[in-house]
């Protein structure tokens, strides 16, 4: 399994050229990286930590992270639904740090 | 001594919010049944998923029942308020 420091490194650089950051609590975000390779591991690819993957690809290919709720979840909340990539504004306690909500739509959930 | 309300946790290994829930309750030493819904396979996952939409249709985690109160996400408040705390 790829070591959690390298995908932290590979992945800043190019996230925060785009405007995302990593949770500034370092235990969180190395938390949750290290569940991105365990679901690469199980599943081989890095579905979202924070919601239950079917398997197939391609029924969960919107929740490979970076998902596709990243943009708007962060736009509306500073923050994704894992608070893995957040808004400088987040990181900076400028804005509130409030609950994200699943804005995956339902119809997604084929088990 | 009023009696706690039952806790059961429907969660994701993987899922940070999920552990925090977890943590939460044990540091306020609440006992909670919990499944980790991602490491069950087949007829049993299936089982506790139709159990888990029952609950929140959106079949989202961690699902927390407490007592009759269901809260979706880990919302440090409502589990307060939930638990009489």
């Amino acid at each position: 399994m790829m070591d959690v420091e390298k995908l932290y490194e590979m992945l800043k650089k190019a996230q925060e050229a785009q405007g995302y950051f990593f949770n500034k609590d370092r235990e969180r975000t190395f938390e949750l990286l290290e569940a991105l390779l365990v679901n690469k591991e199980r599943y081989g690819y890095m579905v979202c930590p924070c919601r239950l993957a079917s398997g197939d690809r391609e029924k969960d290919k919107d929740i490979i992270c970076p998902c596709v709720y990243r943009k708007p979840d962060v736009e509306e909340y500073g923050s994704c639904y894992c608070n893995l990539y957040v808004s400088r504004q987040w990181n900076e306690e400028k804005i509130p740090q409030v609950y994200v909500p699943e804005r995956r739509p339902p119809e997604k959930f084929e088990f | 001594m009023m009696s706690k309300p039952p806790v059961k946790i429907y969660s994701l290994s993987t899922c940070s919010h999920c552990k925090s829930a977890k943590k939460y309750l044990g540091d306020c030493s609440i006992k909670y049944e919990f499944v980790d819904v991602d490491l069950l396979e087949g007829d049993e996952r299936k089982a506790i998923l139709e159990d888990v939409k029952k609950f929140n249709p959106r079949c989202s985690f961690p699902t927390i029942i407490i007592g009759e109160k269901i809260i979706v996400g880990y919302k440090e408040n409502e589990i307060k308020e939930a638990l009489g705390l």
